[in-house]
């Protein structure tokens, strides 16, 4: 069942669940920054709207700095800005930043410690009709690799505006993800965000599996659970919302009973969150592991919805492979 | 408007440039690595900035108000390690550990190791943008410091330079001032054979920018040219200051081979020996 203890939305499973994309908890997260912190400054390459920055360029218009497209030029505009004390927010799709400007943030922003905050966006096939060059599929594999990064992923857009808040915490880079379409509230705002401490959306007593999932696909995962209830198979499903720095007791402690995972991500299967599970759970207790994303594939155009069944994303495919990995502990 | 560069002061700072260059040669001797030509033909304009342009407090680099200066060229950076040690940021000992191991000097400049380089460069193209970032603020927090930023010409083959440079041009940053080390030599070659970057003047022009130009090894002239480009209200200003690679060593000078490696100890003995015929008698404990 739903954790009763996280005030989840309790009409999840509702046809008519209230929907919302992840981006207007940056827009909605990067206003109410603005309004607490003076020292806040947002850049934008051209795609402010889309980003929903534009609210808070704004309401300060002298905070906000436009690049026009250029990334690289974005994200070193930002460390110098970071270098003078203030907290720079950047934002564009995540194939351009960190894409494009990978190595001008892992030396401007990174290994230099400037307190820039990568919002990446677009991110995942259910960008849908742009197709593959606008889809970010690697972007959790390429920041969780650079030192002392932190790297949130918010599963709906009430989460989407706590993570960006939480950004500001601390004083060196994040990466934030979010994606284009409107996808269900899986929290409320009583639910707690928390950049320590992975947390599980679906309990049991006696879980056979335990499924992981980032961002939106948390919401399949949780349909998935449901569904397996139906057919009497326990599962445990944990939001993995901060990839790193890695709940590494939590994840542990949510496979003590299943000894077996599940990681559900709208990314390649080769570098993202299921390979941060996979490294943790290697090196201290070895357990049988089913990777749900993209398998060495790039996707296509199309509906968000027919792209995450093609490419074996969906909640048939979750199932499937809770039972695969199930036969696979015996 | 900067101080007067009177007789006196002018004859010191020849003097301190020529100390730069050896203290450069011994740094790189002891390092066994790094790059030669670039150190040498900017160790004039360095010396201007660290004893007469800057305003600047060698005891408390992160005070608030200061100039800043921005080495987009990272590289070079044994030419901005020594004059910082001359003006008393660290002790003229430590620059024996240039690129060696658990050094604050490290062989590109590393911004959170060594107060007062403002920057991590290394990587070319990306020091404009990290200025244009730190002028931007000076102007929110309404503070009148100017910010500096030197940059390679090869380096002007980087795509995102001229991203930064429509931005500044756009946003008529008139409190940031670009020095490009026109020194006419990159790894494989002369710029104008590898990249030609002529006409840049007119490119700069067509930008935004208001172009000045200098001779990089004439402290006065340069200072002068400083003193115009304070002046300039309505553009960012870029100086384009012609260069001798090599500088002061008469076997490295306008060879770009040079570039990007340190003269082994034979080399390096000519070399300090050709520094100190050069002007004066600066004893050095080679001999």
């Amino acid at each position: 069942m739903l954790n009763p203890n996280l005030k989840l939305n309790q009409k999840l499973f509702d046809e008519d669940v209230e929907l919302a994309p992840t981006r207007a908890g940056f827009g909605d997260g990067l206003l109410q920054l603005g309004e607490i912190n003076p020292n806040v400054v947002a850049l934008s390459a051209d795609l402010t709207e889309s980003t929903q920055a534009h609210k808070f360029a704004e309401k300060f218009p002298e905070r906000f700095f436009q690049t026009g497209i250029g990334e690289q030029n974005m994200a070193t505009i930002a460390a110098g800005l970071a270098e003078s004390g203030k907290i720079a927010f950047i934002s564009s799709y995540a194939t351009f930043s960190p894409g494009k400007n990978w190595e001008t943030l892992r030396t401007t922003a990174v290994y230099n410690e400037a307190n820039v905050k990568i919002a990446g966006h677009h991110a995942g096939i259910m960008t849908g009709t742009d197709g593959a060059t606008h889809q970010a599929t690697e972007d959790i594999a390429i920041t969780r690799c650079w030192p002392k990064m932190h790297v949130y992923v918010p599963c709906d857009a009430i989460e989407g505006r706590k993570a960006t808040i939480a950004s500001a915490d601390i004083n060196t880079p994040v990466y934030l993800r979010y994606t284009r379409d409107k996808t269900p509230l899986i929290t409320t705002e009583s639910t707690p965000f928390k950049v320590n401490k992975m947390q599980t959306f679906w309990v049991n007593e006696n879980p056979k599996a335990t499924i992981f999932a980032t961002g939106y696909m948390l919401y399949y995962a949780l349909v998935a659970a449901k569904e397996l209830e139906e057919e009497k198979l326990q599962v445990l499903v944990v939001n993995a919302a901060v990839i790193k720095p890695l709940d590494e007791e939590g994840i542990l402690e949510a496979t003590r009973v299943s000894q077996a995972v599940v990681t559900v991500e709208d990314h390649q299967v080769e570098g993202g969150m299921g390979s941060a599970i996979a490294e943790l759970l290697a090196k201290t207790t070895p357990l049988p592991i089913e990777f749900i994303g993209l398998q060495n594939t790039f996707a296509e155009s199309g509906a968000p919805k027919e792209l995450v069944e093609k490419y074996g994303m969906g909640v048939k495919d979750i199932k499937a492979a809770v039972k695969r990995v199930i036969r696979r502990k015996m | 408007m900067l101080s007067d560069l009177y007789e006196d002061k002018l004859k010191d700072l020849e003097k301190k440039a020529e100390q730069a260059r050896e203290l450069v040669i011994k740094s790189l001797l002891s390092a066994g690595a790094g790059h030669s030509a670039g150190p040498l033909d900017m160790a004039d304009i360095f010396i201007a900035f660290y004893f007469h342009i800057l305003n600047h407090d060698p005891k408390n680099p992160d005070w608030a108000d200061r100039d800043r200066l921005i080495l987009s060229n990272g590289h070079i950076c044994p030419i901005r390690y020594v004059v910082m040690a001359q003006a008393g940021y660290f002790p003229i000992e430590e620059l024996q550990t240039l690129r060696k191991i658990n050094s604050r000097l490290q062989g590109h400049p590393h911004r959170t190791a060594l107060p007062g380089l403002e920057t991590t460069s290394g990587p070319l193209g990306e020091g404009l943008g990290q200025a244009i970032g730190i002028a931007l603020a000076a102007k929110l927090d309404k503070k009148k410091y100017y910010t500096y930023v030197m940059t390679g010409d090869g380096e002007l083959d980087e795509g995102n330079i001229w991203e930064s440079l429509m931005f500044a041009g756009k946003n008529k940053m008139n409190n940031l001032i670009m020095i490009v080390d026109r020194n006419n030599i990159q790894i494989d070659g002369f710029t104008e054979d590898v990249m030609p970057l002529e006409p840049l003047k007119e490119k700069f022009e067509a930008f935004g920018w208001h172009v000045l130009e200098s001779d990089a090894h004439d402290i006065k002239q340069f200072v002068d040219i400083i003193n115009e480009a304070h002046a300039i209200y309505e553009k960012p200003t870029v100086i384009i200051a012609h260069s001798i690679p090599g500088k002061g060593v008469d076997f490295m000078e306008k060879d770009f081979h040079w570039h990007g490696k340190p003269p082994n100890p034979e080399e390096g003995k000519k070399a300090l020996k050709e520094l100190r015929t050069l002007k004066g008698k600066i004893i050095s404990e080679q001999e």
